[in-house]
């Protein structure tokens, strides 16, 4: 599934026009991303949380030359998903 | 940032829509991914990642406590991978 599937299942359902539509799906996941880039959590009920994760730095080693290097910190974006979606897809259909 | 919370932020962008329009479109591309996870296909959103389900084959488990053997059956896990775009706007 893509954005297009998304923006045509939208139309499907509600039939406001397809271009309109697709603005808004856009406008939703640039507006989590904005989001999660300004360090906050969005939280999807029914769905899942996406979240922003500071990392510390740390020794690592380069796995094909074993050279000793650090890890710089930095920021992960994990996502966690809901229980009712964790649910959902173990069940039988 | 809760769900309401981007329903509104979206909503103050978009000239064509009442909030509740917005509300209605959020939920459906909600429940479309969902939808989609149930069947098992996988999602890919340019920019933001792929969602997919991992499945983890049956095995033998031991209760901690007693030592106990036990089953633990085939489980499925939705699964995101950040896309290079978002990940690197989220470190930068």
């Amino acid at each position: 599934m893509t954005k297009a599937d998304i923006v045509e299942h939208i139309f499907e359902k509600v039939g406001f026009s397809k271009k309109d539509v697709t603005e808004v799906v856009e406008l939703v996941f640039e507006t989590i991303k904005e989001t999660a880039e300004g360090g906050d959590n969005v939280k999807i009920s029914g769905f899942g949380n996406f979240m922003v994760r500071q990392k510390r730095a740390r020794r690592g080693r380069n796995p094909q030359t074993g050279a000793d290097l650090t890890i710089t910190a930095r920021k992960v974006l994990t996502f966690k998903p809901s229980q009712l979606l964790k649910e959902a897809v173990n069940t039988k259909k | 940032m809760t769900k309401s919370g981007l329903i509104e932020k979206v909503s103050e962008k978009v000239k064509n829509f009442t909030k509740r329009d917005v509300e209605i479109i959020v939920d459906t591309i909600f429940d479309s991914m969902t939808n989609s996870l149930v069947k098992g296909d996988k999602i890919e959103i340019r920019g933001l990642g792929s969602f997919k389900v991992k499945e983890h084959k049956a095995r033998k488990g031991r209760n901690p406590k007693t030592g106990e053997s036990i089953d633990i059956p085939t489980k499925k896990t939705p699964f995101f991978k950040v896309g290079k775009e978002f990940k690197e706007r989220v470190n930068g």
